[in-house]
Parts: C-alpha cells; sequence; structure tokens
C-alpha cells in the first residue's frame, strides 16, 4: 500500500472522508487548525459540506441535526472548545446520536497555553457534559493511529448509536509522519432507520432526549446503560508492549506512550525488565487487562500529562493489589525517556 | 351539507398541555393548516423549543428533532444540509431566539440558511414560571423583575425581526400576532409566504408572532389580547419587514 506523510490533524480529516463522512463543522481554535482547513478544502471535492460556525456549539448542534437526519458528521476542537461542545454531547447521548468529535488537547485550565497535554482526561471518559452517559473515547498515539481510529470511531458510533471521541493531543495533531490511508473495513450496519426525514409511508420519527413523566427517563438511562454494559465487554482495545517478564509495567497513552515506549526499548538494553501497557480506548477502560498485570508485575508507573488523572482509573482495576506509582507533567511539559528511566530505576 | 372545519392531518388528534387563552395552540394549528395545504407533510422536518411548547412533537404530525434551548437555528442548519429538498420549521420562544440562541439565530440568517423560523414572542419565560425575556416591555411585572422591567437595570426590549432585517441572509421577515381571527389569518398567510420563500431557496425566512400568556401576565384570556394590541403592539408593530423582490405574495 502507499505510504504517504501527513499530519495527525489532516490524517484525522482523510479518513473521515474515507469513512463516508460528508459533513463537517468547524471552529478555530489551536492546535487543531489544519483539520478545519483540510476539510474546507476537502469537503468541497468529495460534494461534502463544510460550515465554518459562529462557535463550538453551533458547531456540534449542526452535527446533531446532520446526525439526526441520517449523516456521518464530525466536528472538532481543542480543551476551551471542547467545554463549550460538552451541551450538544450530553443532547448527542441522550438522542443516541451517533458523532465523531475530535480534541487535540492542549494545556489547561482555562486558556491555558497550546502546548501538547493530556489534561481533558477526566472530561473525556467522564462523560463531560450533564446527565448520566458515556462517549467511545479513542486515543492514538501516532499519525497512522489518528486515521486508524477516525474510521473505527465512526464504526462505533454508527454501531451503538452514541457520540465517540478521538482524544488526540498537539503533538500527535501536527506532527508529520508516513502512514498508509487504508479504507475503513467493517462489518455492514443496518440502515438507519430512526433518522428523520423521507417519511412517505411510515410513522413519525422523533429525536429527542426528553424523557418527561412517570418513570420513563430511568427506564431510558438503564437502556442506555445495557448499551454502556455492551461495550465495555466488547469494545476495549489496548496494547501491550514486552509484558510478559516484565517487573515493572509502565501504563501510558497517545503521547506519553510513545515516549513510554522508548523508554522501554532503552531500559530493556540497558537490561531493565520492564514492559509498556497502552490503554487505546480510554473509555472503555482496559480495567480487566490491568487488574491481571498485578498477577504479573512488581508494580506499576502511570505517565500521564496530567496532574493524576489517568492514573486513578488505574488504582480503581488494580484495587490496592500493588503499588501505583505516577510520574507526571503538566501545562505543555513532555515528559523524555530519560525522566522516565530515571523513575523507573527508582522503583527497581 | 360538507364538512368545512377539521383538524388538519398535520395535527395529530391530542390534548395540547396548554393554559387556557395560550397562543401556542392558535400558531401550531396555523402550521399544521399551512403544512396540509402545501402538501408538504411527509417532507417537512419540525424543531420543537425548549419551554412550554417542548411537547410540539407530540402534536406535529410529521418527523420532529428537539435540539437543545435556544439551538434550532443551529440544528435545523444541519437537517437543511442534509435534506436541501425537505421543508425546516424551527419553533422557539423568546428567550430561546432573543437570548441564550441570539448568535446562532443571526448566524444561520446570515448564513441564508434555508429554513423558516417560527418566533413565538410573549414577553416571558413561560414554562420557568414568568421570568424576564429579553423582549419584556419597560415596566412590565415578571418573578425576575418584581417592580418591572427597569431600562437602567435590565436593559431594553430587544426587536429581534429588526435587527435580522440588517442582515443581508434574510430572504423574508414578518411580525403578526394571533390578536384576532383577522391577525389569525394575517399570521396564516405570514407563515405561508416563509415557507414558500424556504422552498424557493431564496434564504431564511421568520415570522415573529405576539402571542398571548395570560397566565404569567396575571390576565385573563380577554385581557391577555388587549394587552397585545394595547401595550406590545406599540412597541412591536406589526409590519412584513423583508419581502423577496419581485416575487408575488
Amino acid at each position: 500500500m502507499e505510504r504517504v506523510l501527513m499530519k495527525g490533524n489532516e490524517a484525522v480529516g482523510e479518513a473521515a472522508i474515507l469513512s463516508g463522512c460528508r459533513y463537517y463543522f468547524g471552529y478555530p481554535i489551536t492546535p487543531q487548525n489544519e483539520l478545519t482547513a483540510y476539510m474546507a478544502r476537502r469537503m468541497p471535492e468529495v460534494g461534502g459540506t463544510f460550515i465554518q460556525a459562529e462557535s463550538e456549539i453551533a458547531a456540534i448542534n449542526m452535527v446533531y441535526g446532520a446526525s439526526a437526519a441520517g449523516e456521518r458528521a464530525m466536528t472538532s476542537s481543542s480543551g476551551p472548545g471542547i467545554s463549550l461542545k460538552q451541551e450538544g454531547i450530553s443532547y448527542l447521548a441522550g438522542a443516541e446520536l451517533p458523532c465523531v468529535y475530535v480534541n487535540v488537547m492542549r494545556g489547561g485550565p482555562g486558556l491555558g497555553n497550546i502546548a501538547p497535554a493530556q489534561s481533558d482526561y477526566f472530561q473525556a471518559t467522564r462523560g463531560g457534559g450533564h446527565g448520566d452517559y458515556r462517549v467511545i473515547v479513542l486515543a492514538p498515539d501516532s499519525v497512522q493511529e489518528m486515521a486508524d481510529l477516525t474510521m473505527l470511531g465512526f464504526y462505533l458510533a454508527d454501531k451503538y448509536r452514541n457520540p465517540a471521541m478521538i482524544l488526540a493531543d498537539a503533538l500527535v495533531g501536527q506532527m508529520l509522519e508516513p502512514m498508509e490511508l487504508r479504507g475503513p473495513d467493517f462489518p455492514e450496519l443496518p440502515p438507519k432507520s430512526w433518522a428523520v426525514g423521507q417519511m412517505n409511508g411510515r410513522e413519525q420519527n422523533l429525536i429527542t432526549s426528553l424523557f418527561l413523566g412517570g418513570d420513563t427517563l430511568e427506564r431510558h438511562n438503564l437502556d442506555l446503560q445495557r448499551k454502556y454494559d455492551s461495550i465495555q465487554k466488547d469494545e476495549v482495545r489496548w496494547e501491550g508492549l514486552l509484558l510478559d517478564d516484565a517487573d515493572i509495567a509502565i501504563v501510558a497513552y497517545g503521547m506519553s506512550a510513545r515516549v513510554a515506549r522508548g523508554a522501554v526499548i532503552q531500559g530493556r538494553a540497558r537490561g531493565l525488565k520492564i514492559g509498556l501497557f497502552r490503554p487505546i480506548t480510554l473509555w472503555p477502560f482496559p480495567s480487566i487487562m490491568i487488574s491481571r498485570l498485578v498477577e504479573r508485575v512488581r508494580c506499576i508507573l502511570v505517565v500521564e500529562m496530567s496532574l493524576g488523572q489517568m492514573v486513578e482509573d488505574v488504582r480503581l482495576a488494580v484495587n490496592g493489589r500493588c503499588e501505583v506509582h505516577l510520574y507526571a507533567r503538566t501545562g505543555g511539559g513532555i515528559p523524555t525517556c530519560e525522566e522516565v528511566l530515571k523513575r523507573v530505576e527508582r522503583l527497581l | 351539507m360538507g364538512r368545512v372545519f377539521r383538524r388538519p392531518e398535520s395535527f395529530r388528534d391530542v390534548r395540547t398541555e396548554y393554559c387556557p387563552g395560550c397562543g401556542h395552540g392558535i400558531i401550531q394549528r396555523v402550521i399544521a393548516e399551512v403544512v396540509d395545504e402545501m402538501g408538504i407533510r411527509t417532507r417537512t422536518i419540525g424543531l420543537s423549543p425548549v419551554g412550554c411548547a417542548v411537547y410540539l412533537d407530540q402534536y406535529f404530525n410529521f418527523d420532529m428533532v428537539q435540539p437543545a434551548h435556544g439551538r434550532t437555528p443551529a440544528v435545523a442548519t444541519g437537517l437543511k444540509r442534509v435534506l436541501p429538498d425537505h421543508i425546516i420549521i424551527g419553533y422557539e420562544g423568546d428567550g430561546g431566539l432573543t437570548a441564550i440562541g441570539i448568535a446562532e439565530v443571526i448566524h444561520a440568517a446570515n448564513r441564508g440558511e434555508n429554513i423558516t423560523m417560527i418566533f413565538v414572542n410573549n414577553a416571558v419565560y413561560g414554562m420557568t414560571g414568568g421570568q424576564m425575556a429579553p423582549t419584556t416591555l419597560i415596566g412590565q411585572k415578571t418573578t425576575t423583575t418584581p417592580m418591572g422591567r427597569d431600562s437602567k437595570r435590565d436593559g431594553y426590549p430587544i426587536r429581534l425581526c429588526e435587527l435580522l432585517a440588517t442582515v443581508d441572509g434574510t430572504a423574508y421577515l414578518a411580525r403578526t400576532t394571533v390578536s384576532s381571527p383577522r391577525n389569525v389569518r394575517k399570521t396564516k398567510k405570514a407563515i405561508r409566504k416563509a415557507i414558500e420563500v424556504q422552498m424557493e431557496g431564496l434564504g431564511f425566512s421568520m415570522v415573529e408572532v405576539l402571542s398571548p400568556c395570560p397566565t404569567n401576565w396575571g390576565l385573563t384570556p380577554v385581557e391577555a389580547m388587549k394587552w397585545i394590541e394595547e401595550e406590545m403592539m406599540t412597541y412591536f408593530p406589526l409590519a412584513e419587514l423583508k419581502s423577496p423582490n419581485g416575487r408575488k405574495p
């Protein structure tokens, strides 16, 4: 297959088009602007629609409309804009509308900065908006995965009628890497008979997140929960590197995992018995697999570009059965292989 | 003898939830009649608002979408871009369109989106118990202006039609009311025209309807109709503010 050199943000855009997404609604914010510009150029070429919305709120609500009409739709932003989109995401989750949205994370809180960070892990994995819901969260660590996980995101979003999020960061979004643009290869999904439009010969279709009266909302939320349970059962994705004989497992995702991979390879060369566990789905979180790690390793070191967010999920999975340490950078600080190895040596 | 008055096919045989004397029922019936008469029911998509009319999707007998408060013009944009041959009718109140969603309506209008907004202006937030809206008149008492709206503290009533008339993407703008049978007929005519403008792809269309809220105004239904004509219409004059040139009405 032909290899091309692409920026991470652009790879997301091309993967969305390969997935059949013809509706993209954006709003400028660094560090995701390459994606907006890419869609502005590419969408007209493929007969699609690009709109620069008046705000992130408007953009996610345009997604709500396009998705209600049965089409694959996408929006993207970074932390401050994702905060604004949370209202719409909650409505999409409540109304069971599929969509893919991308967070190319920057440093927060507030306006923060535009450097790479993983500070939106809590917001991403806990739903983010109001109400009792979950979104599928996919965390790419390469330009190749920016494309592959975007395609997976569209498939899972449609399969479960649920928003799916690509949780990237400024590094993976802006770096150039060789990658293969292979099209999506997923089983066929049933037609979207729930979508509005083309009403001839059927009763009204209604897209709503309102369930007033009696126990209708409780029953709806329990239906959602059953859906989330099956996502948790069937859609967990992770990757392991040199874990079989490891004394210490590093757990990291996205760019932190990229750094940790380097640390593992360098550490092994020095005879350190370390391995890497990389969650690819942050929700559903690979809790069971991390729980099994405990039987093999002496302790776990979590590396993340946030001050102890994913480490909470690791500790929940481990449930006190081994020590879980944290090496965290924040506000745009990026861990280096040397720093990670220094922590590992201290723990051995 | 033939039957001359019946429930429109576009309005389901259900009981509405509105207070006695409310204007929502009249406006919604008028929309349903227009949709029937134009023969567009199966390619019409309505958007129900947040507020007293949130059950609109239970009344209208065509496909419906329920968006977040004020976001209707953005959701309608997404729908229309996917389904350009469908008729998209948004329905919102003064809170949704002139407060929380004013950015969405200005920009949908500015893009010239081929959608029709029905703007129900009753000068209060109805569902939440009668708080001040941006359209509340000076001196009008609400639960959040117990001594009356004071322009020094609360600003002035917003005239959305006049504001949108300055936006180039708007093709049709009218303000009507349902205070009398004659005005109801005018409202129906304006809504039909707005939908025709949408179907011809001429741009954004909106009909603002001054509508009674006797419950939150503390008036009887008859007094409420009179209040529209004597108070509201002096600040919000009825007019066809914008209509495509060279088109027959």
